[in-house]
């Protein structure tokens, strides 16, 4: 293999490692908080409890977000530098504000609120969660202002002479109408994920219905809580996500094109459901379509034509040069995209389910929920991942949007030898880490909020800080 | 003064907070397996530096991205040619991360000293590996014409980069070691400062070697003569004074004279480095400077606004986190959280 496949599988798995954890981190920072604020505000040790037992699965996940992070932010002057160059004036700048923005008051006030427990005024340790959680989600905002330019460059010039694009306006560039679906839809994903999380583990205790009276209402309390929290995320993420279709078919039909399979436009456009392609000579075998629902999916109408992938082929030589091909995998995009939207409704039956037990009077939830939930946990992760997937693959010759091919960004003096040692020593280390992460999530969620919380709840509720 | 140049200012600024700071948890980290006894200990120690090690990280990454964003040349041409350096440095940094998390999440004394000494490997390899990196950024790498490093991973490795690199985790542990002083007590504060006692001397002596080396490599006699100047004479001096207050064990003192030894050695080394950020020993028309490896204006204008409204932010509420933690850590398992 040469240098750049390997460094895109680099990239691939670093990428998708990363996301592993991210979400979690971005929805269940904002539930602690809520957690600990209605602790602060109601002085009742249960809601301390939940703070401290679900922070502590937080930090876990915490920790190999941010490293894994690091790594994100030294391959782009690892293995594409070219890109680099070409981008650096706009790519870097939102990743220098994400860092002094975000992960600053993210790391610092983690610092202060792991250690403060007993050292500060109540308000202030609440205070310093809620931190971490605004730090977590401004840092996502700004990645993904950096995304955008990728998936539509906006308020640049191109400098020929330099051969790189110029930032002529930042306030364009954090307003990306790209941005402005794309942040949202992460946004929401992470809240579902952190749901989902949550439910998954409070289901499994409920199920087995060991501990103390003490112990079962609190998982009770967390399902409650969480399936509250997932509808609102679910539903904003398939909203927005919605949004975001719409707003992929006008500005990257392409990747719509591939997401659905279409090989030739259709007005009105079918709805895909299932599409067996011959991608190799681009075309289709066989496909079940519910007619007029992807024009509706892009235009909110039964009717509309949706472009299919040889008019654009068409289109695109037209304007960027014949003889290249900017088709990307269609099979991936397709397949990803269904993964993505199938995990997205089950996830919406099973939240609705989850409330709707929740809400009954007693709160008991039916058993066989209880038993399917902790699977479900999966589910959000699979969304992220293909959702991701779909993304960047569909976006695809391109690295920049009409402005950079992938192939031209990668760096032209790293050897294929050194990705691939370096392909080596990150999985070795990935692997063995998420087995590690996963093996200590597993052990503090059966466990429970721990005795050393036994003091928290033998607290008088009148100490206030 | 134009914003390329403030912005190696700031660039430097950025560096010098992240050797200081990430520097005593370097060495703190370094020190673990041998200045804690017990597990207890180790804890304690591991504790001196717990609220704050993530931000002191968040430094080299501002840094990184400040260096992306206002010198894109400076990010690709450092960052694809010190590349397997840089992947191990990152190796590094990954278990070090997480081992702190990890350590004592299971009562195990195999699996919590498997962490402590990837909390070692995690500390060391990187002080060592920034120190061979800075060595090489101002000695010069074989740099091309289209500002790409054509050498490989032996040509960073050089008598000269050894001993920055040497220099660099020397100084760290020292540094590490006159923190933990500052903020352990009992058995763990004592040994602390009798490894401090011992090693100033030999850092003393590593230092100055270095100081030779730079003399040697850099040219610098035919390029400032004998007299370096204030400011490297005040490193000089601001180190020793680091050995006295050791020595007489008033580590208070000897605590800010290491800072300011290693904010007064960066400024030296960003000092001689400027109007290059990367020297290339191919051809000195081939260095990248400050002028040829910067963003567009527009850019470094945007940036600056936003460094200036929150740069100042962060100092202070970090700040802040210093003296909310002002509290020495107890050798008392219940009061440690790692």
């Amino acid at each position: 293999m040469e240098a750049l496949d390997l460094a895109r599988w680099q990239f691939a798995l670093t990428t998708i490692y990363h996301f592993f954890f991210v979400p979690l981190t971005l929805g269940l920072s904002i539930l602690v908080a809520i957690m600990q604020t209605f602790w602060h505000n109601t002085d009742k040790p249960v809601y301390k409890r939940m703070a401290r037992f679900w922070g502590k699965l937080f930090l876990i996940n915490f920790a190999l977000g941010v490293v894994t992070g690091i790594v994100l932010e030294f391959q782009f002057g690892m293995n594409w530098s070219e890109y680099s160059r070409f981008m650096g004036d706009i790519f870097g700048a939102p990743l220098a504000i994400e860092a002094l923005l975000a992960f600053f008051l993210e790391s610092t006030f983690l610092g202060v609120w792991i250690f403060g427990w007993d050292r500060l005024p109540r308000r202030i340790h609440t205070a310093s969660i809620w931190a971490v959680a605004i730090g977590a989600n401004i840092s996502a905002f700004w990645i993904l202002v950096a995304n955008s330019f990728m998936q539509q460059p906006v308020g640049y010039t191109l400098n020929e002479a330099a051969n790189r694009v110029e930032m002529t306006d930042f306030f364009a560039l954090i307003t990306n109408s790209n941005v402005l679906v794309q942040f949202p839809h992460v946004f929401t994903s992470g809240i579902t994920t952190g749901a989902f999380f949550v439910l998954g583990i409070s289901a499994w205790h409920l199920l087995r219905k060991r501990g103390d009276a003490e112990q079962l209402n609190f998982f009770k309390q967390s399902f409650g809580m969480a399936a509250v929290y997932g509808i609102i995320g679910i539903v904003l993420v398939i909203m927005v996500g919605h949004t975001q279709a719409q707003h992929m078919v006008e500005t990257q039909p392409m990747k719509m094109a591939a997401a659905e399979g279409l090989f030739d436009s259709e007005d009105p456009a079918g709805l895909s459901l299932i599409t067996v392609g011959d991608w190799e000579q681009r075309s289709e075998v066989f496909s079940i379509r519910i007619p007029g629902a992807l024009s509706f999916l892009a235009y909110n109408k039964f009717d509309g034509e949706v472009k299919g992938i040889h008019d654009l082929q068409a289109e695109y030589e037209q304007e960027y040069g014949e003889g290249e091909n900017y088709i990307p995998p269609v099979a991936l995009t397709y397949w990803s995209f269904r993964a993505m939207v199938g995990a997205g409704f089950l996830m919406l039956g099973l939240a609705g389910l989850s409330l709707y037990f929740a809400a009954r009077k007693q709160g008991n939830v039916a058993k066989w929920l209880l038993r399917v939930m902790p699977f479900a946990i999966g589910l959000p992760y699979i969304a992220n991942t293909f959702g991701w997937i779909m993304t960047e693959v569909g976006r695809q010759p391109w690295i920049v949007f009409g402005l950079q091919r992938t192939e031209d960004a990668v760096s032209p003096n790293v050897t294929a030898g050194m990705v691939a040692l370096t392909l080596v020593g990150f999985s070795v280390v990935y692997i063995s880490l998420i087995v590690v992460d996963v093996y200590l999530l597993a052990k503090f969620a059966k466990q429970g909020p721990d005795s050393d919380d036994a003091e928290a709840v033998a607290e008088p509720a009148t100490v206030t800080a | 003064m134009s914003l390329s140049d403030l912005w190696f200012i700031l660039i430097s600024v950025l560096f010098i907070g992240f050797f200081f700071l990430e520097g005593f948890d370097y060495g703190v980290g370094i020190l673990l397996p041998f200045l804690g006894k017990t597990d207890t200990e180790r804890r304690q120690i591991i504790g001196t530096i717990g609220p704050f090690w993530d931000a002191n990280e968040v430094w080299m990454i501002t840094a990184g991205g400040a260096m992306f964003a206002a010198f894109p040349h400076w990010y690709a041409t450092l960052f694809s040619g010190f590349y397997l350096a840089l992947a191990l440095i990152l190796l590094a940094l990954i278990l070090r991360g997480v081992a702190f998390e990890f350590r004592s999440k299971r009562d195990d004394p195999q699996w919590r000293s498997r962490w402590d000494w990837a909390i070692f490997f995690g500390s060391v390899i990187p002080a060592l590996l920034w120190g061979v990196a800075f060595g090489n950024i101002i000695r010069g790498t074989p740099i091309d014409a289209s500002m790409n490093f054509t050498g490989n991973f032996f040509d960073l490795v050089s008598p000269y980069t050894i001993i920055t690199g040497l220099a660099g985790v020397a100084v760290f542990v020292l540094h590490g070691a006159i923190f933990i002083t500052m903020r352990t007590e009992g058995a763990v504060e004592k040994r602390a400062q009798d490894w401090a006692r011992k090693f100033v001397m030999p850092v003393i002596a590593v230092c100055a070697l270095l100081a030779i080396a730079n003399y040697a490599q850099l040219d610098l006699y035919t390029e400032i003569g004998a007299n370096p100047g204030v400011v490297p004479v005040a490193t000089a001096a601001s180190l020793l004074a680091v050995g006295y207050f050791v020595w007489n064990r008033q580590f208070t003192w000897a605590f800010a004279m290491m800072a300011l030894t290693m904010v007064l050695a960066l400024v030296t080394y960003f000092w001689f480095l400027y109007p290059n950020v990367m020297v290339s020993s191919t051809n000195s028309a081939f260095s990248l400077t400050v002028d040829s490896a910067s963003s567009s204006d527009y850019t470094l204008k945007v940036m600056s606004i936003v460094a200036l409204i929150f740069v100042p932010i962060v100092l202070v509420y970090q700040g802040w986190t210093y003296w909310v933690f002002r509290k020495r850590v107890l050798d008392d398992t219940k009061a440690l959280h790692y």
